[in-house]
């Protein structure tokens, strides 16, 4: 019988990285110890341990890691907690790459890039981070805002003092939600400091975040003078099989896991309001 | 092609003649008078009634259908592939609402990625469809261009007085025929033509048979704003009864069966939009209230589904929603009410 997408391929936990008290990333390779396959920035993938559980996670690492896919995840329901037990050399089940990803190579390619993200929402704007980064000189300046509700929060902090904060054109801003002992960086949510930092709007951004951040984060960029054509976020819903069937992740003729997860912010107005 | 025809009192040997290479199911009452697919077998009589009480989508779309099994151990996993060919086998007797029903499913389970289970259980199906002689009040299946009286499938079947007319309308339908050569006659298709014209005539005179659908392929916010939705869906117990019984709804789930020792069984089952749980995630649910989850339903069926599939409906107009749902709201309803809106 032809091949079966519901039937998922093996995988095995090469390295875990503890990114912070409730986050890790979760290196992952094929039983040969060669990366199980190549996707595009904003994909996702489904991975599952039998008999606890299977969810669609954002792969964080971006294509030109060719050594393995990394998924950056947070501990908060049954099947997340799982995985944080894990330990090294374990082996796992994986499906996918699923969804459309970033037009990186077409609308992205040339422009000046923004990107906002919120927590564990940096997640899927990494692989496009980058993306951008080994392709440096495809694309034009790059901002970085970043922030979550404390230092320890902050997601890939050792890659981005050691690597982003080095990268030719690109400037990173990070921000926590409240003051702290050891912080003297930014303090204050993302949506009100990306109004401070009075980005120009001749650039496309990509964010991500907790929905309300989502929210005013728009709201801002709008009033700083963007239009919704040059937003990009990427969408989060219940999913099960990852290949537009199940029917959980349908809004209005998409299916989030097939036609997104990522959308532009005038696609998303052509939707019914149910994401 | 050729019409064929047999008298139904001897149904029972052409039964047996496919039977004998081949399963076949067929509409039979069960002990409480309720019609269901069963497996044929000798004694086993065709059902009277106009319709059975599950549709015939579990054929293809199985209620809970094992999807693969794993092993674990410490840190090992194998992963077991059960798939199986599918034997072939014959549904008979399926009315045509049932059979436009595939080709809904077929939209979604053979769109890439292909289902593989899905499509090894259709190519081996033939389908002998049965024309319905005394539709209900409750069928509306020419709302969406569906003819009771030339039902499709491989092999088209009518109860002529005291004799079953078949006439094959594909290969399949062929090979079915040159299965029975023995037990059946060759038939007249003046008197095939004759049952279609009458059954064409009930159809027109059913209390439903004006109604049509409304095509509000371009107007997708403004029926999903609409405020009718609020009144529509108060009653609404969420019991997915409707889910349930509907030859069109493909909804599933995903589960893990743990068999002990290691051994994981992971099934797909049905599931319902109807449900709280369905779109839950951690962070909550993007449809709150059982209005949301009410009005993806209908949006689904004759909204969403029609946009993805050229202005196909997700809705055969089989009737047993309405006649199944407790509190009697259904798919005709929901369509009336908008349709005053338009």
């Amino acid at each position: 019988m032809d091949k079966e997408a519901l039937i998922p391929q093996l995988g095995v936990v090469k390295e875990i990285e503890e990114m912070t008290p409730d986050v890790k990333t979760f290196r992952i390779v094929g039983p040969d110890g060669n990366k199980l396959f190549d996707q595009i920035p904003g994909q996702c993938g489904m991975l599952s341990m039998p008999g606890v559980g299977e969810g669609m996670f954002s792969i964080t690492s971006s294509p030109t890691e060719r050594r393995y896919q990394e998924f950056s995840i947070k501990r908060c329901g049954h099947l997340t907690t799982w995985l944080h037990g894990m330990e090294e050399g374990q082996e796992i089940c994986i499906r996918g790459p699923y969804g459309n990803g970033f037009p990186v190579d077409t609308d992205f390619k040339g422009k000046d890039m923004l990107f906002i993200a919120g927590g564990i929402g940096l997640a899927p704007v990494r692989s496009v981070i980058n993306y951008c980064r080994a392709h440096r000189e495809n694309y034009g300046k790059m901002d970085i805002v970043y922030g979550s509700r404390s230092k320890e929060d902050l997601c890939f902090i050792k890659e981005i003092q050691s690597e982003w904060v080095n990268t030719p054109n690109c400037d990173v801003w990070l921000t926590i939600d409240r003051e702290e002992e050891g912080w003297d960086g930014h303090v204050g949510f993302v949506p009100n400091y990306v109004q401070e930092l009075n980005f120009s709007t001749d650039k496309i951004c990509v964010i991500c975040g907790p929905p309300v951040m989502i929210h005013f984060t728009l709201q801002g960029l709008k009033k700083l003078g963007f239009t919704e054509s040059q937003v990009y976020t990427t969408l989060e819903m219940r999913m099960k099989c990852g290949i537009g069937k199940c029917g959980r992740c349908n809004v209005g003729d998409k299916y989030v896991c097939k036609d997104g997860p990522v959308f532009r912010c005038d696609q998303l107005d052509l939707l019914p309001p149910e994401y | 092609m050729a019409v064929f025809k047999i008298p139904y009192a001897d149904l029972g040997k052409l039964f047996a003649a496919v039977s004998a290479s081949e399963k076949l199911y067929l509409p039979v009452d069960n002990k409480l008078g309720q019609a269901n697919f069963e497996e044929w077998e000798e004694g086993k009589e065709m059902s009277k009634q106009l319709n059975t009480v599950r549709s015939a989508k579990d054929f293809f779309f199985p209620q809970i259908q094992p999807l693969v099994k794993f092993r674990r151990e410490d840190k090992k996993v194998d992963i077991i592939d059960i798939r199986e060919e599918s034997e072939d086998f014959v549904i008979f007797g399926a009315k045509a609402c049932d059979v436009r029903s595939f080709d809904v499913l077929d939209n979604v389970f053979l769109a890439e990625p292909v289902d593989t289970q899905y499509k090894t259980r259709r190519e081996h199906a033939t389908i002998v469809s049965l024309a319905c002689n005394r539709p209900a009040e409750t069928c509306f299946c020419g709302t969406f261009g569906i003819d009771a009286a030339k039902p499709a499938g491989d092999v088209e079947s009518w109860i002529i007085g005291d004799d079953f007319y078949m006439e094959p309308v594909t290969d399949k339908g062929q090979a079915f025929i040159d299965k029975v050569k023995d037990v059946v006659a060759e038939g007249d298709q003046a008197a095939v033509d004759g049952q279609i014209e009458k059954i064409r005539t009930i159809m027109g005179k059913l209390p439903l048979a004006d109604l049509k659908p409304v095509d509000n392929r371009e107007k997708e916010l403004e029926v999903f704003n609409s405020p009718k939705w609020d009144e529509l869906s108060s009653h609404c117990l969420g019991c997915g009864a409707c889910t349930f019984v509907c030859p069109t709804c493909q909804c599933f789930d995903i589960e893990d069966f743990n068999a002990g020792y290691g051994n994981v069984e992971r099934f797909r089952c049905w599931d319902s939009c109807m449900y709280n749980e369905f779109t839950l995630m951690a962070a909550g649910t993007p449809r709150k209230t059982q209005k949301e989850r009410f009005r993806q339903r209908f949006m689904h069926k004759l909204v969403y589904y029609p946009i993805k599939n050229d202005g196909m409906y997700s809705c055969v107009g089989c009737g047993r929603c309405l006649r199944k749902c407790p509190i009697q709201m259904n798919i005709v309803k929901v369509m009336k009410t908008l349709e005053e809106d338009a």
